[in-house]
């Protein structure tokens, strides 16, 4: 079998198009090359979702965090402590026993059914947890950046006549965007990198349908060669941090954009590896 | 542990939970919470030092020494860990007892890779087959420290680097006007500034490594989540006591576990940062200062 | 001073004697009635006390330890350890690798077990250990195969209605069975697959496996085996 056909046979393979059956035996190096890269959809998948929507969780969370009544900021404060000082590996694992004890029949509420299985499902389930994960660790970020804007900016605003919710979203936000970014950056990357662990602690591949590490292992249980699979994963993850970098080395730009060259804010990386 | 314990299947209610309780597999549950603190103890200071040499190294003026250091630090920035913890336990355990098999072993003359198999003499085995079970565990568990710090050095590494080049440079070039050598203005002026820009970094790290410690089992050390999995799981009759699946009490357990470690962590580092802050041209010295006048 | 040397040196010495003749045996310790950690922490199981069994009558002094599933085969052939204890099925492509023992357990059925009499075993989803031959038996039928890393995950998933049924072994799923009270029971017809249970050992220890083979041919033939099979599979349990 050439190259080319294992590629079409294996290359959407993760999502569940082309061969329905995973190569038994005479394992090629093409094989591994495209089964791993194709459960890197997974990555993707679940590492861009979950920062999307982790971004707007985390912008009210740290403006939860900020404020001054106790019964919006309490709730911010704990939530935050509890996925960021708890294991992301124990965080998937609690929720995928708790996500399964929900009924099967479906929950009744003002009568309609709704229906819970599809929780379960890595799709769904591992994605509620990264979003949750990444926005309580992104609202710590953007917190300390909202307390980091210099004073000088938010009293010249208000010399301008610019209060209240226009000065938030002209001033503060803006700010704040721009002095969290390269941690913000960093996160992101982390945030890709512990997607690895889906299909590794909580949650069950369906279909032989997985991640970028789960064709790995896969590779690895049948040539019984750890040596080759795993650093795969390796080389696609480099790639995918390069991209990660690219992008976001992009919108630093562009939130630097009004600034004098030397004094724009450069991505540095600052390790947040496992959580 | 208790006589009544002998026949755990007669007793029930709260003798039976107290019998549960002290078994000799949750015994060496609770052990393995401090196996997971050993490690912590022993691999925050390894990382440490190994950190601080990566970037001594990547500051270096010879050039091949400022590569490795170099390369060192860029190992993990894209590789998830638990991809290293994947291969890098047998790749080093085979690499020592490779070590070894060319310093004790007369025979060298068969080959050490065949196919996909290891061979080494007996006597260059680590620890030898005849050596205790403790002895084993005793070296998977120092396996398992020196890959965490290797893959936390190159982090600590980052850090340091970084708080080096943050140290400002009229510091270091007042200490210079004042007739100290080069080695006398890293020993005396960088070394105890930098402290100050690697804390923030380095209680981000300790944090990181204390959540790392689930992926011990990886690393064949049998850890609080290995024994809250095979603790926790549903046991048949096949077993003393029998019971459903529990595996959600016991990391519910684990997590509390983790919440508390977190929160004394950050009790005792926002201490020695204030210590730290005292008197220094940072913000939060700034601070320090405007709030004791 | 030199009297100690001496000792050492003899004590190092009879240590290299000693090594020739210790095993280490593995196994999973995560799959009763074949190898489970019971209470006291301690490898137990058919396994344990058959491996103990084998190890006395080949005169070799065996130390047990348990290592992950997933890891098995590359551990043993870094020489971590000399067998593979671990309820390991013969099969084609694990002997590629590494070579197996004369079977000690029979081949044995693998079954289907469900939380209900009606359950799509042939369309439906079907829970199995990750790396199992049932694993690749449930990928090439037409069911939907979902993987869990232990066998007791698969069994869970049955229960709280993940999957419709588990694929495993039935010796494993048997007590699960008897003990649920009717609420879970076995779907379909057995079905035998691979080659009966070895041990597994690396292709160039032949003198070990011919020590071993010597040891299980001796206890298939005295009956002794069968007997160990009855102690911990039950009446139900495959004989020689």
């Amino acid at each position: 079998m050439s190259c080319w056909e294992t590629f079409t046979d294996y290359a959407l393979r993760s999502i569940g198009i082309g061969a329905k059956l995973l190569p038994k035996t005479d394992f090629t190096i093409c094989q591994q090359f495209t089964l791993i890269g194709s459960g890197l959809i997974w990555n993707v998948y679940f590492g861009a979702l979950a920062l999307l929507f982790g971004f707007f969780l985390a912008n009210a969370l740290a403006l939860a965090r900020i404020a001054h009544n106790p019964f919006i900021r309490k709730p911010a404060e704990w939530f935050v402590f509890v996925f960021r000082g708890s294991p992301l590996f124990i965080q998937f694992f609690l929720a995928y026993e708790m996500l399964v004890m929900l009924p099967r029949t479906g929950i009744e509420i003002f009568g309609l059914t709704l229906t819970s299985s599809w929780l379960t499902k890595a799709w769904a389930g591992a994605l509620i947890v990264l979003f949750l994960n990444t926005a309580a660790y992104s609202a710590e970020i953007f917190y300390g950046a909202l307390r980091s804007i210099p004073k000088g900016d938010l009293e010249a605003a208000e010399a301008y006549g610019i209060t209240g919710f226009a000065k938030f979203r002209r001033i503060q936000w803006p700010t704040m965007l721009r002095l969290a970014w390269p941690s913000y950056t960093n996160e992101a990357i982390f945030l890709f990198q512990s997607t690895t662990l889906v299909f590794f602690s909580g949650f069950p591949a369906l279909s032989q349908q997985g991640d970028a590490l789960y064709y790995a292992n896969y590779f690895a249980d049948k040539t019984f060669n750890p040596f080759i699979p795993y650093p795969i994963v390796a080389f696609y993850f480099v790639l995918l941090t390069l991209a990660v970098i690219w992008l976001f080395g992009r919108i630093n730009a562009h939130l630097n954009r009004h600034l004098p060259q030397n004094i724009r804010s450069r991505i540095r990386l600052r390790p947040q590896l496992i959580r | 542990m208790f006589a009544v314990c002998a026949t755990p299947k007669a007793i029930e209610g709260l003798t039976w939970a107290m019998c549960y309780l002290t078994s000799g597999k949750h015994l060496d549950f609770y052990w393995s919470f401090v196996t997971v603190l050993l490690l912590l103890a022993i691999t925050a200071p390894v990382a440490m030092a190994l950190g601080f040499g990566g970037a001594m190294a990547a500051r270096s003026q010879i050039a091949p020494l400022r590569w490795i250091g170099k390369a060192y630090t860029a190992m993990v920035r894209g590789v998830p860990d638990i991809v290293y913890f994947l291969f890098f336990v047998i790749a080093l355990d085979q690499g020592i007892e490779y070590l070894n098999h060319l310093r004790v072993c007369e025979d060298l003359s068969q080959p050490v890779f065949r196919g996909l198999e290891f061979h080494v003499c007996a006597e260059a085995k680590v620890p030898p087959a005849t050596a205790s079970p403790f002895m084993f565990q005793a070296y998977s568990f120092g396996l398992a420290v020196i890959t965490f710090a290797i893959v936390f050095g190159a982090f600590v590494a980052n850090v340091i680097y970084g708080a080096m080049q943050a140290v400002p440079h009229a510091q270091l070039e007042t200490a210079e006007a004042y007739g100290m050598s080069h080695g006398q203005v890293f020993r005396r002026v960088l070394v105890p500034q930098m402290w100050t820009y690697a804390l923030p970094g380095l209680t981000n790290l300790w944090m990181i490594l204390i959540k790392a410690t689930p992926l011990l089992f990886l690393l064949s050390v049998k850890d609080i989540v290995y024994y809250a999995r095979e603790l926790g799981g549903t046991k048949t009759q096949a077993y003393d006591y029998p019971h459903a699946d529990w595996r959600l009490y016991y990391f519910l357990g684990l997590l509390v576990f983790y919440l508390l470690m977190t929160k004394l962590s950050e009790i005792v580092l926002t201490r020695i940062s204030n210590r730290l802050s005292k008197g220094q041209a940072t913000a939060a010295g700034e601070a320090m200062r405007k709030a004791a006048i | 001073m030199k009297k100690l040397l001496l000792a050492t040196a003899l004590m190092a010495l009879s240590a290299g004697f000693a090594s020739a003749d210790v095993v280490r045996l593995a196994t999973e310790g995560a799959y009763p009635p074949f190898n489970f950690i019971d209470d006291k922490g301690e490898v137990a199981g058919f396994e344990r006390e058959f491996g103990d069994e084998v190890c006395k009558r080949a005169a070799l002094e065996c130390t047990w330890t348990t290592n992950e599933w997933d890891s098995i085969i590359p551990n043993l052939q870094s020489g971590n350890y000399d067998v593979i204890i671990a309820g390991m099925s013969i099969t084609d492509e694990r002997s590629k690798v590494i070579t197996f023992s004369d079977n000690y357990y029979p081949p044995a059925a693998s079954a289907y077990l469900a939380a209900s009499a009606d359950a799509d075993v042939k369309t439906g989803i079907v829970s199995a250990q990750v790396g199992t031959i049932q694993a690749a038996y449930v990928a090439e039928s037409g069911a939907t195969l979902l993987e869990f890393p232990t066998p007791d995950e698969t069994v869970a998933a049955v229960r709280n209605g993940e999957a419709a049924a588990v694929f495993a072994d039935k010796d494993y799923l048997r007590p699960f069975a008897t003990e649920s009270n009717g609420a879970l029971v076995f779907v379909g017809e057995d079905i035998s697959i691979g080659g009966g249970v070895g041990l597994g050992l690396r292709q160039s220890d032949t003198e070990l496996k011919g020590k071993l083979d010597t040891a299980i041919k001796a206890m298939k033939a005295d009956g002794s085996l069968n007997a160990l099979i009855e102690k911990y599979f039950g009446p139900e349990g495959l004989k020689f």
